[in-house]
């Protein structure tokens, strides 16, 4: 490998991949924001918009054998992976034929044949496994990956300190991405933290760490191959700081007491999928016909996800007691 | 006959021994099994269970972690997820509060929130219990609360052969398995078959055959309870004893068949006695065997106090066999 594989292909079909990819996530979520106002998706929704350009800039840089350990603001990411956006969208109705069959909603999207971990909702719970994840692997001597993507909220609990110092002490090969959108549900990363230089703190703990603009896809894909390759070679761990912003409330029950519109609309101006669209036009590289094209292709695929949720079927009530532990004859997870 | 002699050879062994003999076999049989937690290696083990395990296995698989209990039974989860089968060593039952998140949020759940996609084959074992004076932060038996979690299994070793072979089964388990060892069992000395391998862990046990009165107990205080019993014999009560082994799922068929019998029930449990495993037990005999019993059923549990740390006071606060025969004399009308 050398370090123009680092650099990301600025190829007119990769950055309109990358522009599709976005406009995927974001389409599907409004979607999905509609369905909860209907009703049909309940509990928590917690939504992606103006984070994309992190799950589309660091997810498609690794490999199907690497790991994902991701949050309860997933959707993005699972839908990056490749977690099949109906099963995505029959999870959320809470129907069997959801990537987890249901019974984890919103905030537990999971997919073993996609080495996708969750879906984890405890803030920092998802650290500790990522860590032992990359023992596993280190232990069998693999040379897979695992990326593990938490908020700037998790940095304040103890689990964060304990999985940085593991990963470093151990020498492990973890991606670190944190996800900065600066506030934690409705606490403000300076209210709530004495260093706001995030990716400093894993500094301490002696791993590789920078900050990258996380509004800007390629920015960040750029970073991500080559924080990617460094894990993959040295097998020690990184730590990516992403800067973003979520545009929208922390949740569906979510009043934004605790921010000021103007700063929303400030925000809204720098959001991924604008700026990079603002981008390729200014280069000539977008012809007018893609965006209405893309669109088309990913309002069809939504308009599918949702007829195959909304033809998706109840779990029968006698199954209720299942998977609390594996049943004999069935092999349990990987 | 010869034969039958090779099956009767048995060795003088400890409690703590047949542990480390159980994870010494775990790692040489399966290259998946490793150990991991605070001053397994060097040091040899808090309550020295795994002293000489370095020197044979080296540092990967007896793995030193830092003070991180949650940190480390996360990466026991992580790992178990990926395929490993690790045994993470929590030093005590408060301790293991540092890593409750990880437990129960997580190894306990994964399964059914991920539709049954992941499993967390996960093995924690720890140190239970009180009377080595270690006062209010080291010495509480907290096994009733595990024993509340779906997801995951709890047994409470309290025999040699239990030591010696629970771990075994508990590692071939698809789901997170919680091993408790009584602090008061570590320095226990007996016979032990020499070929002793794997138990069931699905089994209450019955350790003492009577026909008076059923003590059902678990843990440390199965050993009180049967010098309880000695004592009752002596005054012509047969009791008989009733080693749980398992907290979650308990073996309420080993429980009834004994209540049928006996019609009188006593629990013997070092766990505060509210919310106990005591508490669930009586429950369930009450749900099940209520047209059974001859006397409303007893408990002798832990008081409701931290554990102190003078020796007198420690040693009123848990069950002792005084207790327990008190108990059982004034339940049959002849205290």
């Amino acid at each position: 490998m050398t370090a123009a594989a680092d650099k990301p292909h600025l190829s007119r079909a990769h950055m309109l991949d990358l522009l599709k990819q976005m406009i995927r996530i974001r389409h599907f979520e409004d979607k999905c924001a509609e369905l909860y106002t209907q009703e049909k998706i309940r509990g928590f929704l917690h939504l992606y918009d103006g984070e994309e350009a992190v799950a589309v800039g660091v997810i498609p840089v690794l490999e199907e054998r690497d790991r994902i350990v991701a949050t309860y603001r997933e959707h993005g990411h699972a839908l990056v992976r490749g977690v099949p956006m109906k099963a995505v969208m029959a999870e959320m109705y809470g129907k069997q034929e959801g990537c987890s069959r249901g019974r984890g909603g919103s905030m537990h999207l999971f997919d073993a044949a996609h080495n996708f971990h969750g879906g984890n909702a405890i803030v920092g719970g998802g650290l500790p496994m990522a860590v032992g994840l990359a023992l596993a692997e280190k232990m069998r001597n693999g040379d897979a990956v695992v990326a593990c993507f938490f908020g700037e909220g998790a940095v304040a609990e103890g689990e964060f300190h304990e999985s940085m110092n593991l990963a470093a002490l151990w020498q492990l090969p973890v991606l670190f991405v944190c996800e900065n959108n600066l506030y934690a549900m409705g606490t403000a990363l300076a209210l709530s933290e004495s260093e706001t230089d995030i990716h400093q703190k894993a500094a301490c703990y002696k791993l590789a760490a920078e900050a990258v603009d996380g509004m800007d896809v390629v920015a960040v894909e750029a970073v991500a191959r080559r924080a990617v390759r460094a894990v993959r070679e040295s097998r020690k761990p990184y730590f990516l700081e992403c800067r973003t912003y979520r545009l929208r409330a922390h949740s569906m029950f979510d009043a934004q007491l605790y921010r000021e519109k103007a700063e929303v609309e400030t925000w809204r101006h720098r959001e991924p999928i604008l700026r990079f669209h603002s981008w390729l036009q200014a280069n000539n590289i977008i012809h007018a016909d893609d965006v209405p094209r893309i669109e088309a292709e990913v309002d069809a695929e939504i308009a599918e996800a949702v007829a195959f949720a909304e033809a998706g079927t109840w779990e029968p009530l006698a199954e209720l007691t299942r998977f609390t532990y594996a049943e004999s004859g069935r092999p349990a997870g990987r | 006959m010869q034969q039958e002699t090779a099956r009767a050879e048995t060795i003088e062994i400890t409690y703590r021994e047949a542990v480390k003999q159980a994870i010494r076999d775990a790692i040489k049989h399966d290259e998946r099994v490793f150990l991991m937690g605070e001053d397994v290696g060097r040091y040899g083990g808090c309550y020295a269970v795994s002293k000489g395990l370095l020197a044979e296995f080296g540092p990967e698989r007896i793995r030193d972690t830092p003070l991180s209990e949650s940190g480390f039974t996360g990466a026991g989860i992580g790992a178990a997820m990926a395929g490993l089968r690790p045994i993470v060593e929590l030093m005590t039952v408060n301790f293991s509060l540092l890593a409750l998140d990880q437990i129960m949020n997580t190894a306990a759940t994964v399964r059914h929130m991920s539709g049954n996609q992941f499993g967390v084959p996960l093995v924690i074992r720890m140190a239970t219990g009180a009377g080595r004076q270690l006062a209010a932060q080291h010495s509480h038996s907290l096994e009733g609360w595990y024993a509340h979690i779906p997801g995951i299994k709890v047994l409470a070793p309290a025999t040699l052969e239990d030591a010696r072979g629970m771990l075994w089964t508990a590692l071939q388990d698809p789901d997170p398995v919680l091993i408790f060892e009584n602090v008061m069992l570590y320095n226990m000395t007996g016979k032990l078959a020499a070929d002793a391998g794997a138990v069931d862990i699905e089994k209450a046990a019955v350790r003492r055959v009577g026909r008076d009165i059923s003590f059902i107990t678990y843990g440390g205080s199965l050993w009180k309870t049967l010098e309880a019993a000695e004592t009752l014999a002596g005054a012509g009560i047969e009791a008989e004893v009733i080693d749980l082994r398992v907290l979650r799922p308990l073996d309420d068929a080993t429980i009834m068949a004994s209540i049928a019998k006996t019609r009188r029930a006593v629990i013997v449990d070092e766990g505060w006695r509210s919310g106990s495993v005591a508490a669930e037990v009586g429950m369930r005999i009450v749900e099940q065997a209520f047209w059974s019993l001859d006397a409303p059923i007893g408990r002798v549990c832990s008081e409701e106090v931290p554990i102190p740390y003078p020796a007198h006071l420690e040693n009123a606060a848990i069950p002792q066999a005084e207790k327990i025969v008190t108990a059982a004399k004034a339940m049959l009308g002849k205290a």
